[in-house]
């Protein structure tokens, strides 16, 4: 075998230069939450890079809801559930039916439609926090569920909607004249024609919205209050309140609540890229 | 004479479809438009009716924390978005190398991304604690010196918030343009070597021609998201010390919190004559 060349090594050596800060980079505040889930109490100030005693205690408490903080964790994590799944079915069945009626029935205003949607989507989503907690008060959601799958379906639809049209779009026109001229009604058309064609995107769509939704702090804290009606990033927050909270426990919790959106966006990370990019490229 | 017949009765089934089609599509699209008109018009006309009266705006320039909110705002937009975009860029030549190592580091590097930001940004607050986190604590045991306050300090504080907003969105846009840069042609960086192009220049003629638009977009559509990134303030430094690492979307929070509502929308609006010429301009970009 030849040696590798002076050109090479110097390739290969510059390449590690920029791997290795971004590996550390990368992995360094995750590594910490791991570090602290699974330190006993006591070791997990120390400074050390791995604890002397690795425990899984810490999950046996959050799980047992064996501390103040955690008194509600598991209707937080219900909560949280509920919010994301619902938020995720309704904007599917919100934006299907948006982008069908302005891609495929060309309806009238469609085309407004898709711009306000559009600007809608670019306002940022901090910006609407306090007139929508001012609307949900006079509504009479505040503090229910519907308050937070309202606010997130507002804030999931526009983009949906948009990359619905555009994978619609692409869609042959050749298909809805031939389902036409078989005679198929427009929710023929739609159910047995358009959902099995848009499915990968559909996918992208549902999961985007269910990661929105559960990643959400923001808006969850403002428009819920009780303990009992919060999601679990406000149950992590008000960890802060008080300055001798657990770090250990409040990691641990963190880590329970980061697996399952991680987990998602592997398991479906061929569509949310595609879909995500897609849009982004095309100009 | 049989044609034309033809022609008649097509145009009449055709009429007869419009009615159905136009009917569906307006059921179709009716539960989008009572979505928008009750969380989007009315609470953002409402908004506007809060913030309608003009002492607002003069006690809103007088307060001297929207003015260091205003200043770190522009920070964050400008130092914040433009470094995190120069480093995506570079990210993105990274990752297209074809190696092993590097394709199971992209995996990695997706994470942060994918988890959600609540919990990392307070794992980092704590490495950041100054008298037990471990950064401090590794700087005391290698040194045998005290590290910076991190978070006590406005300079220091705010830009952490902005570390950790390019920490969880960078995996974002490295991926844009790493999308980017494998939809341009290969036959280009072929002809480029054939000619005895460096790789200095062949990101000069080849690449950056190709991905300057979407690298103009990108940052001015990160710049519109970064306005709303509220998180990585508020949970980072919550606004402290003494109010100074505010930016415009924990500031509304913090006059919500003071029960001065027309404050908080006023913030908003001020900042709209700078935000609406980069909606305008994402508009154009997308709705073709």
């Amino acid at each position: 075998m030849m040696p590798p060349s002076l050109r090479t090594a110097t390739t290969e050596a510059k390449l590690l230069l920029i791997g290795i800060p971004v590996a550390i980079w990368t992995l360094l505040p995750i590594y910490h939450m791991v570090l602290f889930a699974i330190s006993p109490k006591d070791s997990a100030f120390s400074g050390n890079l791995w604890p002397a005693h690795p425990t899984l205690h810490n999950f046996a408490v959050v799980f047992a809801q064996e501390h103040y903080y955690l008194r509600d964790f598991w209707q937080q994590l219900f909560n949280s559930l509920v919010v994301a799944i619902a938020t995720g079915a309704l904007t599917l069945l919100i934006a299907t039916g948006a982008a069908f009626a302005i891609s495929r029935l060309k309806v009238m205003g469609g085309r407004m439609v898709m711009n306000l949607a559009l600007c809608t989507y670019f306002i940022p989503a901090a910006f609407l926090a306090v007139p929508m907690y001012r609307t949900m008060g006079l509504y009479g959601l505040l503090n229910s569920k519907w308050a937070l799958i309202l606010a997130m379906v507002t804030i999931a639809t526009p983009y949906s909607i948009w990359v619905l049209k555009q994978s619609s779009d692409n869609l042959p026109v050749e298909l809805d004249e031939a389902a036409i001229m078989d005679g198929a009604s427009p929710m023929q058309l739609f159910r047995l024609v358009y959902i099995p064609l848009m499915a990968p995107a559909l996918v992208a769509v549902g999961t985007y919205a269910l990661l929105l939704a559960w990643n959400e702090y923001l808006y969850a804290f403002l428009l819920l209050s009780k303990d009992t009606a919060v999601t679990l990033p406000v149950g992590l927050g008000n960890f802060l309140a008080a300055d001798d909270s657990p770090w250990e426990l409040l990691m641990t919790t963190g880590l329970i609540y980061a697996l399952p959106p991680a987990a998602i966006y592997y398991a479906f990370k061929r569509y949310m890229v595609s879909g995500l990019t897609a849009g982004a490229v095309k100009n | 004479m049989t044609l034309q017949e033809s022609d008649t009765t097509q145009v009449g089934q055709a009429r007869v479809w419009l009615t159905p089609w136009q009917t569906w599509g307006l059921i179709l699209i009716v539960p989008y438009i009572i979505v928008f008109a009750l969380f989007v018009i009315y609470p953002v006309g409402y908004g506007f009716w809060i913030a309608r009266h003009p002492h607002t705006y003069i006690d809103l320039i007088d307060d001297p924390i929207f003015a260091r909110t205003a200043v770190n705002t522009l920070i964050f937009l400008v130092v914040g978005v433009n470094l995190k975009m120069a480093i995506a860029m570079l990210l993105s030549g990274f990752f297209i190398q074809t190696r092993t190592w590097i394709k199971w580091l992209s995996v990695l590097f997706i994470l942060p991304w994918a988890v959600p930001s609540i919990p990392t940004i307070l794992s980092v607050r704590f490495m950041l604690n100054p008298e037990w986190g471990i950064i401090n604590t590794l700087i005391f045991r290698l040194s045998g010196e005290d590290g910076p306050n991190w978070l006590n300090d406005p300079t220091i504080a705010l830009s952490m918030s902005i570390a950790v907003h390019i920490w969880k969105s960078l995996p974002f846009w490295t991926l844009i343009l790493i999308a980017g840069r494998l939809a341009i042609p290969a036959d280009l960086y072929e002809a480029a070597s054939v000619d005895g192009a460096t790789n200095m220049q062949k990101f000069k003629f080849v690449t950056w021609p190709s991905l300057r638009t979407l690298y103009f977009t990108s940052t001015i559509l990160s710049m519109i998201w970064t306005l709303g990134d509220f998180n990585s303030v508020y949970l980072l430094t919550g606004g402290q010390p003494a109010d100074q690492t505010h930016v415009l979307a924990t500031l509304g929070i913090r006059y919500l919190r003071l029960d001065q509502v027309d404050m908080s929308m006023a913030a908003i609006v001020v900042a709209l004559p700078f935000v609406l010429p980069l909606v305008w301009f994402m508009m154009k970009r997308l709705a073709k």
